[in-house]
């Protein structure tokens, strides 16, 4: 392209901004008081949670997680109220002790409770998961399990987060020698070897607390349970408790945190209304896997022989009844095994996306 | 002069910042004795390099530090004396002096909406009987700082940053005050937006007839906004005059190179003139040089530099320099 041509394209480039054939009267046309008013609209303001459950609603895995996690704990909940079998009691028929019906596959019936029902024509509730190998109803005793196992997780993530909560804040908050004094603390809880904090917590426990808590509800759930409930509370909170002092410290750098204590807010007030809700998101998070992890710990030391006193059971302890007998009823094992799975997988992959829905940086 | 009322009296102010090297603690000497004076309805630009402690001036004096010495006087008022060891309690201060941050962005919480960021200081000192009169407090400060009322429920995020520090400046202004620091203000915005914010400073010191300490490192800025400029070298304050006096006939060394790096906006002028350009860094406050802190840059430094600081002496006027040889 010479020069002149190069011009010439130029100037026609610029004529045609100003080419008045393209446009009519129409177009110079004042705008009307509505038109004006539709360039006046902006996005509706949002609230933080509003926003984030927004995003939350868009992840397909997180909602997939919220829906089995729902299914779980429906079941959980109406399961007892319309399955006749109780998670102790060995099936009986009319009165007499069924001796025949011990390792049934699912929804098999003993010979005496088919026989029963051959003769009066009734219906009896079938054993979904079969029985065990004391003949209890194995459906039942699933359901009771995981019940134990969620409300250890749901327990023990609550009483982390209101100690680490607690702990965190102050020891962030003031800093200087208190965060120095409140973190060595930290620093020696964590060295302790929790595994060993909970045999010993549980063999001392079983002689004080047993005839203290014998006839209440406690006793159900057993000593190593109440150890296991006291060792959340002594050691697991350490890390909830780091995790906050470290977004605190952050967040309390920030100017309108200098702009508050410059308007004369107090340091309850700012820890409320500036720092903490900048740090919910954090807090819902790490609340969310602390669930799964609780279960997690709850499961092996069940497996182990740690957990929840018998006839009561949990998913580990189940597993761990399920081993012996493996090769040929690998059922047992399977089916607790895999809903532990599945709810640690539940709220793994909901931690994940309150995360990406609530965390600020990733906006 | 002395007989004069003034609104905010320093004198001999020093913050120093311990700072751990191995096992022992050295003072970093952020505000190393810095004395000045503002009249009420007047405006103090503060002016200096990054890191000289214009900053920290400004934060001791609302007490968001402790200082290490030195007297506070704010209307008629010692708030803090070394000396005499009084040191106030703040809270009815807050009322009547507040500050403007530097950062629009990190000085307003993300939580809040601006109803309750600008609410937030009515809330602290009870200014208001009902939630009426609340709301109609937070809208008459976005009318006065240039907001739309339909802003009031929206979140800091959704404003553009000379937006958010107007709403910076409304929650300044919410309680009232006779005095703001003013930190940095202009420094993280546009430059089309620096001139709406800066005239709008003006134009509410015209009306509510605040004085500001204003902290800037441009000084056409502070030229535009000032009444007096100070200039900080290193902690110390080593000129102060009226603005026009400043910048027709500076006197210290150090602001002679600052006013000579401002830049011009005519190329042929800009040609002719000489740019006085200062050798080395500016030493570490943890290693303070002897004497007066500028020598080791100063191209008229003496013997005497190195062994007497120099006092801010009157030259005339009102205008006073911390120099042995100008």
């Amino acid at each position: 392209m010479n020069q002149e041509e190069y011009t010439y394209k130029r100037r026609q480039i610029l004529s045609s901004q100003v080419d008045l054939s393209k446009f009519n009267a129409k177009d110079f046309e004042k705008a009307t008081d509505e038109e004006k008013r539709q360039q006046d609209v902006m996005g509706e303001s949002t609230t933080f949670f509003k926003d984030g459950m927004r995003r939350l609603r868009k992840n397909p895995l997180a909602m997939g997680s919220i829906i089995v996690l729902v299914l779980i704990i429906a079941s959980i909940i109406i399961a007892p109220h319309f399955c006749p079998y109780s998670y102790d009691q060995i099936i009986t028929v009319n009165g007499k002790r069924d001796k025949s019906a011990t390792n049934m596959g699912p929804m098999e019936f003993s010979k005496m409770e088919q026989k029963y029902m051959d003769e009066t024509g009734e219906e009896l509730f079938p054993h979904l998961f079969g029985t065990d190998s004391l003949g209890r109803d194995y459906f039942i005793r699933v359901i009771y399990g995981t019940r134990v196992s969620l409300s250890v997780g749901v327990v023990a993530a609550v009483m982390v987060l209101i100690i680490g909560l607690l702990y965190g804040s102050i020891a962030g908050y003031f800093g200087g020698t208190v965060d120095l004094i409140m973190m060595r603390i930290v620093d020696i809880i964590y060295s302790l070897p929790d595994m060993l904090m909970i045999i010993l917590l549980s063999v001392v426990l079983n002689e004080t607390l047993t005839p203290l808590i014998s006839g209440t509800m406690l006793a159900k759930l057993g000593t190593n349970m109440i150890s296991m409930f006291i060792v959340f509370a002594l050691l697991y909170w350490v890390g909830m408790a780091r995790l906050i002092r470290g977004q605190i410290l952050t967040i309390k750098n920030n100017e309108y945190v200098l702009a508050a204590r410059c308007i004369g807010t107090k340091n309850g007030r700012i820890l409320r209304k500036h720092i903490l809700p900048n740090c919910l998101s954090v807090i819902i998070i790490t609340t969310a896997l602390q669930v799964p992890s609780a279960i997690f710990t709850e499961s092996y030391l069940s497996f182990l022989g740690l957990g929840v006193s018998r006839p009561l059971t949990s998913l580990g302890s189940l597993a761990n009844d399920a081993r012996g007998a493996m090769q040929s009823y690998p059922l047992r094992l399977v089916i607790p095994a895999v809903i532990i799975c599945l709810i640690v997988l539940a709220l793994n992959l909901l931690g994940d996306g309150l995360r990406d829905a609530f965390d600020s940086k990733l906006k | 002069m002395s007989e004069e009322k003034y609104l905010l009296e320093v004198e001999h102010l020093k913050q120093y910042f311990p700072v751990a090297q191995g096992f022992k603690k050295i003072p970093l000497k952020a505000v190393d004795d810095v004395s000045f004076k503002i009249r009420p309805g007047e405006t103090l630009g503060l002016v200096g390099e990054s890191g000289c402690g214009k900053t920290t001036v400004g934060r001791t004096l609302l007490r968001l530090y402790q200082p290490t010495g030195g007297k506070i006087t704010f209307d008629g008022d010692v708030l803090y004396d070394s000396e005499n060891k009084i040191d106030k309690d703040m809270l009815p201060y807050r009322k009547k002096m507040q500050m403007v941050f530097q950062d629009p962005y990190s000085s307003l919480n993300p939580r809040m909406t601006v109803e309750d960021i600008i609410g937030e200081p009515l809330d602290v000192h009870k200014l208001y009987s009902n939630k009426a009169q609340r709301r109609e407090k937070i809208l008459h400060l976005m009318e006065l700082v240039g907001l739309n009322a339909e802003h009031a429920m929206r979140y800091a995020h959704e404003f553009s940053g000379g937006q958010r520090q107007r709403i910076g400046i409304a929650r300044a202004l919410a309680v009232d005050p006779t005095f703001i620091v003013c930190d940095e203000p202009v420094s993280a915005l546009d430059v089309s937006i620096q001139a709406q914010v800066v005239n709008m400073f003006e134009e509410l010191q015209e009306k509510l007839g605040v004085a500001y300490l204003f902290i800037a490192h441009d000084l056409l800025v502070v030229h535009h906004i000032s009444d007096r400029i100070a200039v900080m070298y290193l902690g110390h304050i080593v000129e102060i005059a009226d603005a026009d006096e400043l910048n027709n006939n500076p006197m210290h060394p150090y602001t002679l190179s600052l006013l000579s790096a401002v830049p011009i906006p005519d190329p042929e002028t800009a040609r002719n003139s000489k740019r006085i350009i200062l050798e080395g860094d500016v030493p570490s406050p943890l290693h303070m040089p002897s004497g007066c802190p500028f020598r080791t840059r100063c191209r008229y430094a003496t013997e005497k530099c190195a062994e007497v600081n120099p006092e801010l002496t009157d030259r005339g006027d009102g205008h006073l320099v911390a120099c042995h040889n100008r």
